[in-house]
């Protein structure tokens, strides 16, 4: 089972701080959403309202066309993988991945039947009858998974489930994340603020800043076409040339439009051809195994600093001049 | 100085427990006073402690009424810790002193005040209002090991209980409850003890079924005699076993 959700308008406060302004998005059955943020962005308090462990102060939340108004966290359509798994330490794996069965009344060996298959599913056939402190962290990462899933909601919400664990589980957890939900077609909601893992993840990403919906698309566009600054530089690292029409530091450039605007480019954007930018001269150069990170200032410039990723094959002198152009780039409002 | 040190404990200990052992020792003497010197070993004041039918009583009334006050407190001392760590209202922290106020109260002046309460309202005097009077001495202490023991850890599986559909009592009752198990059992035999113990409440709020203390108290009105001892002994042994109980459950959740 798998539902849509629209969020329609949700404003929220606490105290006199706005954590989210008028927040609007619709997220289609089945897809995999990753909610995008600093801290204090507002994606946490977004999920608690999706989740019903906080009431909108304003707006709509539907899920599948159900109006959520009203409706407390045990009877909505929706399961949580919290940040803290918040497994139960008095229960085996097994009883932990079936509370939510049996709290729907079903059957002991039914109950059981399912819980030994949702172990499967995650990677723990076997271990049910362990106890929460026998296993490591990212094994009960996997319980909490199980144990939410195990009563099949409409919508799984992800808290920062990956938040605990090292780097490397927890990249060999994002694969596993979305092959789970390609298997399942439960919808996924889920927040982080790593922006690696959300483009790992996601089908469609949702940038938030300060309680509003800075960018949204699938990873690629988010990345390479950004709707606003914020999302560029959240995005990855970014050069950022400011404009004045086609007038920048860097003298007039071949570029159509008027007004203060930004001319970002990413640091493997520039290329042989392209948009020339004129010459630069190289301050420092270091080896990062898949490509060169240049430190460059303009000639026409030389206070403004640009980081240029060159491949690896290239290896410039400090003090060489670089004609730079860039291959790709977005002009965005200042 | 480091003998010293040994010294100041064994005095310690001994002013802690020499009138218990002397107690003890008394209690199986062969002769009619428990005091020096000690005349040989008898257990007729034990035999005579277990045959007598009103002491038999009095110590099933104490162990009914300390049995009971006791799990009324918990139950009232678990929900109000439960209440108060899940919900920040305005006043809790007011909320939490009145919780905890009868323990600054001596139970003289408990008792003085339950005592005009019941003549009051025309209740009679038994082992019911006395356990009233144990519930009020004990509800503070079961509150308070309650929500010592309500943390952060407890807040998220409550969380999630809810999250996977899960009613409030189901809450309580599946994940709240046996995550505290520990605390709760430690509460419960700590307040066992102390009604086991408790003489001036229990006095001054019975009238014709008397717990053990108040039996105790008018055997000793007749003069000593190695009987007493003997009671004393029990009634120390059963609590002596509570305190170990709630120790161990108390280290058992530490560890």
């Amino acid at each position: 089972m798998t539902a849509g959700v629209s969020i329609q308008s949700v404003s929220q406060s606490y105290g006199t701080t706005r954590v989210l302004h008028e927040v609007s998005l619709d997220i289609a059955a089945g897809e995999f959403i990753v909610l995008l943020g600093p801290s204090g962005c507002g994606k946490t308090t977004l999920l608690n309202i999706l989740g019903g462990f906080a009431e909108a102060a304003s707006g709509r939340v539907l899920i599948g066309g159900r109006d959520m108004a009203g409706i407390a966290a045990k009877d909505r359509p929706t399961t949580t993988v919290f940040q803290d798994y918040a497994l139960f330490p008095h229960m085996t794996l097994a009883q932990n991945v079936g509370f939510g069965l049996r709290m729907r009344g079903m059957a002991g060996p039914a109950r059981a039947a399912r819980a030994a298959a949702m172990l499967d599913l995650v990677g723990l056939a076997g271990r049910g009858d362990r106890r929460p402190h026998e296993i490591s962290g990212g094994q009960r990462q996997r319980v909490a998974l199980a144990r939410a899933l195990a009563v099949e909601p409409q919508v799984l919400l992800l808290d920062e489930p990956l938040g605990a664990l090292d780097l490397k589980l927890r990249r060999a957890m994002q694969g596993e994340l979305k092959a789970i939900q390609r298997r399942v077609g439960t919808t996924f909601v889920h927040v982080t603020h790593d922006q690696e893992e959300a483009m790992a993840m996601a089908d469609r990403i949702v940038v938030m800043n300060a309680g509003r919906i800075a960018d949204e698309g699938p990873p690629r566009q988010v990345y390479l076409s950004p709707r606003s600054l914020f999302s560029a530089g959240f995005m990855g690292e970014i050069n950022k040339i400011p404009l004045d029409g086609a007038q920048s530091a860097l003298g007039p450039l071949a570029l159509s439009g008027t007004g203060p605007r930004v001319l970002c480019i990413r640091p493997e954007a520039f290329a042989p051809d392209g948009l020339p930018l004129g010459p630069a001269r190289v301050l420092d150069v270091a080896f990062f195994g898949s490509h060169v990170r240049v430190q460059a200032a303009p000639l026409a410039a030389p206070d403004l600093r640009l980081v240029v990723h060159l491949p690896p094959a290239a290896l410039p002198q400090v003090g060489a001049v670089l004609n730079l152009f860039a291959g790709s780039h977005v002009v965005l409002d200042a | 100085m480091r003998g010293l040190g040994w010294v100041y404990l064994a005095a310690g200990y001994g002013f802690i427990l020499l009138p218990v052992a002397v107690l003890v020792v008394f209690s199986f003497q062969d002769g009619r006073l428990p005091v020096p010197p000690f005349q040989g070993v008898s257990l007729k004041w034990h035999a005579q402690v277990l045959s007598d039918r009103n002491l038999m009583a009095a110590l099933a009334n104490s162990a009914l009424v300390a049995g009971v006050s006791s799990a009324v407190a918990l139950i009232m001392g678990f929900l109000a810790a439960h209440g108060l760590a899940r919900v920040h209202l305005p006043g809790s922290v007011w909320l939490r002193g009145l919780l905890m106020a009868p323990m600054t109260v001596s139970a003289l002046i408990l008792a003085l005040g339950l005592l005009t309460l019941f003549n009051q309202t025309g209740l009679r005097l038994s082992l019911w209002t006395a356990g009233v009077g144990h519930v009020v001495l004990n509800l503070p202490l079961c509150f308070a090991i309650c929500y010592a023991a309500m943390g952060d850890q407890q807040k998220a599986a409550e969380r999630a209980a809810r999250d996977l559909g899960a009613t409030e009592v189901q809450v309580l009752w599946l994940v709240s409850a046996p995550m505290l198990a520990p605390a709760l059992l430690a509460a419960f035999f700590l307040s066992v003890t102390f009604s086991w113990d408790e003489f001036i409440l229990a006095f001054l709020l019975t009238r014709f079924d008397v717990t053990l203390p108040v039996e105790i108290w008018s055997m000793l009105r007749s003069g000593l005699s190695p009987a007493t001892n003997a009671v004393g002994s029990l009634v120390f042994v059963v609590s002596v076993i509570a305190v170990v109980l709630a120790e161990v459950l108390v280290f058992a959740r530490k560890r």
